[in-house]
């Protein structure tokens, strides 16, 4: 390599044009040049045409009046009198992100226990998660959406005769209505708990590690943090007085009005993104246990480590660093095909947004651009994360 | 690899070229060079735009569009369809994926100013109505307070729901969907307590609901849904013949040509009569199209009263009275402009 470069710098001067590398750096320079030059046309020729087309553009619209209502928005009072295009484009996002979320919880949880128990001995049981794959994965998602919405419609009692649970909630064809907690004074208190308990634990599992590397003494982490996790908060509520009141879903003429609730489409739209995207976690779990080699097991059991504790201890970390990769692109997947609510009725950002909005304003290009950014910006936050979490559990070599 | 991406790029600046380029030719000889109009339709409103048993497109709307179709080609049939939810109709107007939009549009100040449309006269006036289910009992919209309320995103309909409510100072829930038969299965499994759409959109949706008699339309009338065509701005030549093939079937009826007597009315001595028959006068080949347009007009598609009738009218599943939409001599608003 260095003999070869030492070759090459005391040969004779060749021209530009017969160095490769620097034929390279023209070529690049090219098109370079030429990619701006067709960006700034396609601008250039968009914005004339829309212009002599008598189309609106720019971003003011995002101020304007919307005038509109969307189905749903739990985290932001929603009133279609005032609202504007840039309201409608937080609510969409902040449902988008809700869906996202929530379904990557269910299917990351459904999809490593469908993967366990498909390399079950038990015959049946490992018959029934690999069913459950294969039909999941083999329908196309919008058919499954379309299918869940309307058997969820179809098998929720009518709103005259809707199911109690506990006189607490109930549920009919509009939705799961329960209470609506509404924190009063002093609930910060509660808040106080929950931050002492989270610190507290950090330190815990610190202090834990250190003492099994010292005396090999195991201490029952989790357990002592979820009691802490829990007790705190709540002795938090005691001292001031349980600062929480609910509010109750009223019935009115047309069925039960307020309170919490959870729609029929956000509920269709979980269940079938969680359960499709399931299906392809629990292949991913599989395959990455499978790579695991069965030495492993066997030299854990011979050092007398029980079955569970290998599994989790020995099995799973390592089954992680293959699972991990794969498994960021199911969860990009599945925030992408949220945009499928559309077809249910679900009002995440593709559907008001990207939809109504797009509509009503007629600013296509704009709100494609946004709309466009905001994906791209939530999947490279979830691959960020996902490389993180690989990183801290790859193979650390001694 | 390099030079396979100087080629790719210059082959998208050709292309962007081109595409600025068949924006400036007309609409008119574009659509005589391709031999059919591409018309933009619903996806599916019974008497309005929806596939017959044979997959033929059928409706008040559609033949609209085949009536511009036998204007320019003296063939009713060479229109090819383009279903679209009311989301989708206009950005495919606008980036010029159809010639003209035949799609219950309402006029409005927006869309006609700021979404660069040229809507050419309205062929259906409508008003928006609210339908239930007749055994809540409810009379009238006023006592609509709390209620769920199912609609079609891209609409008016949504903007006028929430000023309605609004005004009279009630609350609704919004379920809302993309296209008119999802809506009509949600609603028709109980989703929401009431639909509401135009008029004319609810008399055909409420057609096909499982049990029609078991739902009524309330009686108020809560917008002005003045409905049309509509071409891209700025295409004013274009939007001519869209426009007056509008006011020839309107036209006909006033003067009572209809499709059965399309033929002895060539001899008739009323002379608009001849003048929009083709018989005398130019004003084919001044609107670019043929001679006898009109009379290919009425004689392959009918007049106006004949396609009310024919799709809509109180002998269709649809059962709507002429009302606002008779001839401007029998109280409606159906009024042209003189053919001279
Ligand atoms: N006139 C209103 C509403 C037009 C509209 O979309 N109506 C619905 C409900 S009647 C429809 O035609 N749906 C049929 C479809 O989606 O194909 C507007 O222009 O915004």
């Amino acid at each position: 390599m260095a003999a070869s470069s030492e070759a090459q710098s005391s040969a004779p001067s060749v021209s530009l044009w017969n160095d490769p590398k620097k034929r390279a750096l023209i070529y690049q320079a090219i098109v370079m040049i030429a990619l701006i030059i067709v960006a700034a046309y396609i601008i250039n020729n968009t914005a004339a045409n829309l212009e002599k087309r008598g189309i609106a553009s720019g971003f003011g619209f995002l101020q304007s009046p919307a005038g509109f209502d969307v189905g749903m928005s739990p985290f932001l009072k929603y009133d279609a009198a005032k609202a504007t295009h840039g309201t409608v484009l937080t609510v969409g996002i902040l449902n988008t992100l809700l869906v996202a979320f929530t379904g990557i919880v269910i299917a990351t949880v459904l999809g490593f226990i469908m993967g366990v128990l498909r390399l079950s001995s038990n015959w049946l049981v490992s018959k029934l998660a690999y069913l459950y794959v294969e039909i999941t994965r083999n329908i196309p998602l919008l058919l499954q959406l379309l299918f869940w919405y309307f058997a969820v419609l179809g098998t929720l009692p009518s709103k005259r005769d809707s199911i109690s649970i506990f006189d607490l909630f109930f549920l009919n064809i509009e939705g799961l209505f329960g209470p609506l907690p509404i924190p009063q004074d002093g609930f910060w208190m509660v808040g106080m708990g929950l931050i002492v308990a989270i610190v507290a634990v950090i330190f815990i599992k610190k202090w834990a590690q250190k003492r099994q590397d010292e005396t090999g003494q195991p201490f029952p982490v989790f357990w002592v943090s979820l009691a802490l996790l829990i007790a705190l908060p709540l002795i938090g509520a005691a001292i001031a007085g349980f600062p929480l009141e609910f509010e109750h879903p009223q019935q009115n003429r047309f069925g039960l009005r307020g309170g919490m609730i959870i729609l029929p489409e956000f509920a269709a739209l979980v269940l079938g993104l969680s359960l499709y995207t399931a299906g392809f976690i629990a292949e991913i779990v599989r395959a990455g246990i499978q790579a695991i080699s069965r030495g492993q097991t066997e030299a854990a059991y011979a050092l007398g480590v029980k079955p569970g504790i290998t599994m989790r201890l020995i099995i799973i970390p390592q089954a992680l660093r293959v699972i991990v990769p794969p498994l960021t692109s199911q969860y990009l997947n599945l925030t992408k095909n949220s945009s499928l609510a559309v077809a249910i009725g679900g009002a995440e950002i593709v559907a008001i947004f990207a939809g109504t909005s797009l509509n009503q304003a007629g600013q296509a290009i704009e709100i494609i651009a946004i709309t466009m950014a905001f994906y791209l910006t939530v999947s490279l936050l979830i691959s960020m994360f996902m490389n993180w979490y690989n990183r801290k559990i790859a193979l650390v070599e001694r | 690899m390099v030079l396979k991406s100087i080629l790719t790029a210059a082959a998208a600046a050709t292309a962007a070229l081109t595409i600025a380029g068949a924006a400036n030719a007309g609409i008119l000889d574009d659509v005589k060079k391709k031999g059919h109009l591409q018309c933009g339709v619903n996806t599916g409103l019974t008497g309005f735009s929806a596939p017959n048993d044979k997959g033929k497109w059928e409706g008040f709307d559609v033949d609209f569009c085949r009536a511009m179709s036998a204007a320019i080609f003296g063939d009713a049939d060479k229109v090819k369809y383009t279903p679209l939810t009311s989301k989708e109709r206009f950005t495919a107007l606008q980036s010029g994926e159809i010639d003209v939009l035949a799609r219950n549009t309402t006029w409005t100040f927006t869309r006609d100013v700021n979404l660069g449309l040229e809507f050419i006269g309205n062929n259906y006036v409508d008003g928006q109505g609210f339908m239930i289910r007749k055994d809540l009992g409810v009379k009238s919209a006023k006592e609509l307070d709390g209620a769920s309320v199912c609609i079609q995103t891209g609409t008016t309909t949504e903007l006028n729901l929430a000023d309605f409510f609004r005004s009279n100072n009630m609350k609704f829930k919004s379920v809302v969907f993309e296209k008119a038969d999802e809506i009509r299965a949600a609603y028709d499994a109980g989703r929401c307590d009431v639909y509401t759409t135009d008029r004319s959109g609810l008399a055909a949706q409420r057609s096909l609901l499982k049990k029609p008699d078991d739902h009524v339309v309330l009686p108020e009338v809560v917008s002005k849904e003045p409905l049309g065509p509509v071409v891209r701005h700025g295409q004013s030549e274009w939007g001519d013949v869209a426009r007056w093939t509008l006011f020839a079937l309107i036209v006909a009826e006033e003067l009572g040509v209809t499709s059965a007597n399309v033929d002895q009315m060539k001899s008739s001595k009323n002379p608009e009569v001849l003048r929009l028959l083709g018989v005398e006068g130019k004003m084919g080949e001044q609107l670019g199209v043929r001679q006898d347009w009109a009379y290919q007009i009425v004689k392959s598609v009918g007049n106006y009263g004949e396609i009310y009738e024919r799709h809509v009218g109180v002998n269709t599943p649809l059962k709507l009275e002429r009302g606002l939409n008779a001839q401007w001599t029998k109280g409606g608003l159906l009024y042209a402009p003189p053919f001279r």
